[in-house]
């Protein structure tokens, strides 16, 4: 408890490793699911590519 | 004479594209190693400031968020400026990844700041100038994201949003040297100054290891979103309809 009291400092400390947390899991967040959906796009883009030229 | 093949060789999308996906797990799993141990030094085994107390415990968030909002800028400016001399796309899609990156630690650095100062200068905000040009980095960063998102043409808005990241350079020392050249709230440099770093060991390596931590998560991050944005720009290549496995 004493720990996590930070002195009387804790509204001030907890609230900035929380928001960095947030911040390091959003930004983790964020670029997995902007890379996963550049990667869903191409790979229909590469399928109807290819059955196009199937057809042709 | 220098060789410059590697540095042609980054600039083929298909290369980037696997040799960032490489040297992201590393980057990762060396960011969390470095993280954790920082953060257990940081939190567990400094002892109190003299001064502040247990307060000054925010400084190993604060101080790293705000190295790493200015090195992402650098990094955005000098991936930019590559994009327009050399016109390679893929430093454009390095340059366009760090700039939502960037805003957050930027944003990061303003938060952790204004809840640092408040219990120690009395106040969350002051139009300081190390905290004011911090403010002007933000707004680069959104109007560099801005710029981009406005422009449909992705070429235009690649040469459009280097030009404004190369101008706001000249930001970036007036962070660094802003405690220097004006009367500032803000402590001096504490890390980057000539002699030793005024603060002893036990404080100090926790502060370097978390430093180093969100450095190398920054690259692991960036790394993931330029090859989504890599992926997007080569969408109609042959090398992506091979590489994702469907017949070219």
């Amino acid at each position: 408890m004493h720990w996590l009291a930070m002195g009387g400092y804790w509204p001030y400390v907890w609230p900035s490793y929380l928001l960095t947390f947030l911040v390091l899991v959003l930004n983790v967040g964020f670029a997995q699911r902007s890379a996963q959906r550049a990667r869903t796009d191409a790979q229909r883009r590469a399928q109807s590519a290819a059955v196009q030229q199937g057809r042709s | 004479m220098m060789d410059w093949t590697w540095f042609h060789r980054f600039g083929s999308p298909p290369h980037f594209y696997r040799i960032a996906g490489k040297m992201i797990p590393w980057f990762a799993w060396l960011a969390a190693i470095s993280g954790v141990a920082g953060l257990i030094g940081g939190l567990g085994l400094a002892p109190p400031d003299y001064q502040q107390g247990e307060g000054y415990r925010i400084i190993y968030v604060h101080v790293p968020a705000a190295v790493l909002s200015t090195m992402a800028y650098a990094t955005m400016a000098t991936a930019a400026g590559v994009g327009l001399i050399w016109r390679m796309n893929v430093a454009h899609a390095v340059a366009a990844s760090c700039a939502g990156i960037g805003a957050s630690f930027t944003f990061l650095a303003l938060v952790t700041g204004s809840l640092w100062g408040r219990p120690m200068w009395g106040t969350y905000w002051q139009w300081d100038p190390r905290l004011t040009s911090e403010l002007v980095m933000l707004f680069l960063y959104l109007g560099y994201m801005g710029l981009r998102s406005a422009i449909d043409d992705t070429a235009r808005a690649d040469r459009a949003s280097a030009v404004l990241a190369l101008v706001g350079v000249i930001n970036l020392p007036i962070i660094h040297y802003s405690v220097d050249w004006w009367n500032s709230l803000h402590q001096g440099h504490t890390l980057l100054k000539f002699g030793k770093p005024s603060m002893p060991p036990s404080m100090l390596v926790p502060l370097l290891l978390l430093m180093l931590g969100f450095m190398l998560y920054f690259a692991a991050i960036v790394l993931v979103r330029a090859r989504g944005e890599v992926l997007r720009r080569e969408r109609n290549a042959r090398w992506i309809a091979e590489l994702l496995g469907a017949p070219s």
